[in-house]
């Protein structure tokens, strides 16, 4: 696999995050034009945590990660992420929230307008107002994390869909945030492709310990995910001996017909019983 | 098509009065909040002032000349014909110059901001931007509000001076009147009421547009055939609030400036 230049230790300077909980649903409910697409939906992802979301075409994977970051609000349940009660929080407040928390959007939601530099910097520009020297050296070292330090001048629409989904991650991520959200960021997407963003999530896990929510199709993804982790010396992905899965702070949570039916390791994933998830990871 | 219920339809059209008030008003709330966005009102202002200006003068200028042609030829039955400067400063200034700006401004910009903003809402960009702690409405609608207002202030002064000079090139050359004397009738009318009316119209008119444009803009669904559905949409609405809302202030100032 390809090995991305490491950015700066920047995040080795955050104070070292308490236990607890980045997300947690509680019996969430919400239903679009009579369409109930969450029915109880309850789970935790502990601080430092991937948890990587399955179900089929509709079942309200993307709905999840728009609900975690407030962008919609559930018809009932409650939803705490990094400690704030989202379900209560008025659109205000959540701006300051979403601060601390990245999204990748499935279709990279990269602003057409803004050059590569400007997208990558759109937060830092946000809370600083100019594009200084600083500002620069920043966007140069998310861009180099995710190899595409050359893009900085070129505009969304002259990228591919990888470079696209590359840059959404390194605008996601410049602020080093406690949290990420990712959409989908390898749907669609060329194996090899695929495979370095693999490697940027769990760099990104493993490095950085940031709590994760990624829905994803691909199980092979997450499979790796759950079976690697990146090595700091080598600057590339470790398969880890059957025995080390465990270590990998990683999990996987099912849905089907709005409800969640798995959430657990890859131990019990490959141990369940049930036939409908058998025939899933199948 | 599926027929909807007249409760349905009068429930859906009572919500989008609420969210249009909504965003209008959050969008003047905005302005005493930090960040400005002061360099997009300027980017904002250029695209919408000096974008618009060849094609307000040009309006403006043209429809001076055929009022002052139209008015000529009622008058001189009155052997009135002098007075002809007079009428067509009246019509320009309080009438003419400000809902044509508008009208123009609407036509180019409110359908501009509508397909813009409704082209990031079905691309997911005003959700990313919210992800990434931006609210949408102080950094798309609000700099829009303000330039469109500013801007639409000045382009109607200088439509004003636009149809006044289309008017006398009339006078002049077509109906024989002395240039200094269609120049001296046409300011000497004006009173200060005139003015006031002249220019709080394009007031209200730029924020009509303005708030228009982007209401429909962000309320835009159903991809690209949504996109230019709200702008089609945001281009007439905003045309005939202008013209219904023309009549509207007209009887209100009357009433405040006394001009009955």
């Amino acid at each position: 696999m390809a090995t991305p230049t490491l950015p700066s230790e920047r995040a080795s300077l955050r104070p070292s995050e308490p236990a607890g909980d980045a997300v947690v649903f509680e019996d969430v409910r919400i239903a679009f034009n009579e369409n109930e697409v969450l029915r109880g939906v309850s789970f935790r992802l502990p601080l430092g945590e991937t948890k990587a979301l399955f179900g089929v075409a509709g079942s309200g994977k993307s709905t999840i990660l728009k609900l975690a970051i407030g962008l919609i609000k559930p018809d009932s349940g409650r939803i705490t992420v990094l400690g704030n009660d989202v379900t209560e929080m008025q659109e205000e407040d959540l701006f300051a929230l979403r601060r601390k928390i990245g999204m990748v959007f499935q279709e990279s939601a990269l602003f057409d307008s803004l050059t590569v530099s400007e997208n990558v910097a759109y937060r830092l520009m946000e809370e600083h107002g100019v594009y200084d020297e600083e500002i620069d050296q920043r966007v140069r070292e998310a861009l180099r994390f995710v190899e595409l330090e050359r893009t900085v001048d070129m505009f969304p629409s002259e990228l591919s869909g990888g470079m696209r989904r590359r840059v959404a991650i390194a605008r996601a991520i410049i602020t080093q945030p406690s949290s990420l959200l990712y959409d989908s960021p390898t749907g669609g997407l060329d194996p090899v492709t695929s495979n370095t963003i693999v490697e940027l999530i769990v760099k990104q896990r493993d490095v950085y310990k940031t709590s994760s929510l990624m829905v994803t199709h691909r199980l092979q993804d997450a499979f790796t995910m759950a079976t690697h982790q990146f090595d700091k010396q080598t600057g590339q992905l470790r398969a880890l001996p059957r025995g080390q899965y465990c270590d990998v702070p990683m999990s996987f949570l099912i849905l089907r017909d709005g409800k969640v039916i798995f959430d657990g390791d890859i131990h019990a994933l490959a141990h369940t019983q049930d036939e409908y998830i058998k025939e899933y990871v199948s | 098509m599926e027929l909807i219920s007249p409760t349905d339809f009068a429930k859906g059209k009572i919500h989008s009065i609420q969210e249009y008030t909504l965003l209008a008003l959050r969008s003047l709330a905005n302005l005493f909040q930090k960040p400005l966005y002061l360099a997009d009102m300027a980017q904002q202002a250029d695209l919408i002032g000096v974008g618009s200006l060849p094609i307000v003068l040009s309006a403006c200028f043209f429809t001076g000349a055929a009022l002052a042609l139209n008015s000529a030829t009622t008058l001189s039955r009155f052997g009135a014909l002098t007075v002809t400067g007079q009428l067509v400063s009246i019509g320009i200034i309080r009438e003419l110059g400000p809902v044509l700006a508008g009208l123009v401004v609407a036509g180019r910009n409110a359908s501009g901001m509508a397909s813009e903003i409704g082209s990031m809402i079905v691309t997911e960009q005003i959700d990313a931007m919210r992800a990434l702690g931006t609210d949408p409405i102080k950094k798309l609608v609000t700099p829009r509000v303000v330039s469109t207002v500013i801007m639409l202030l000045f382009l109607t002064i200088l439509g004003d001076f636009c149809g006044l000079t289309g008017g006398s090139f009339v006078a002049s050359g077509l109906l024989g009147l002395d240039f200094r004397e269609y120049w001296t009738y046409a300011w000497q009318t004006l009173v200060y009421s005139d003015i006031t009316m002249g220019l709080v119209k394009p007031i209200v008119f730029g924020f009509i547009v303005a708030t228009v444009g982007c209401y429909y803009g962000m309320t835009a669904k159903g991809g690209t055939q949504g996109v230019g559905r709200a702008t089609t949409e945001a281009v007439v609405a905003a045309m005939i609030l202008i013209i219904f809302l023309d009549l509207m202030v007209t009887r209100l100032l009357i009433v405040v400036l006394g001009l009955s």
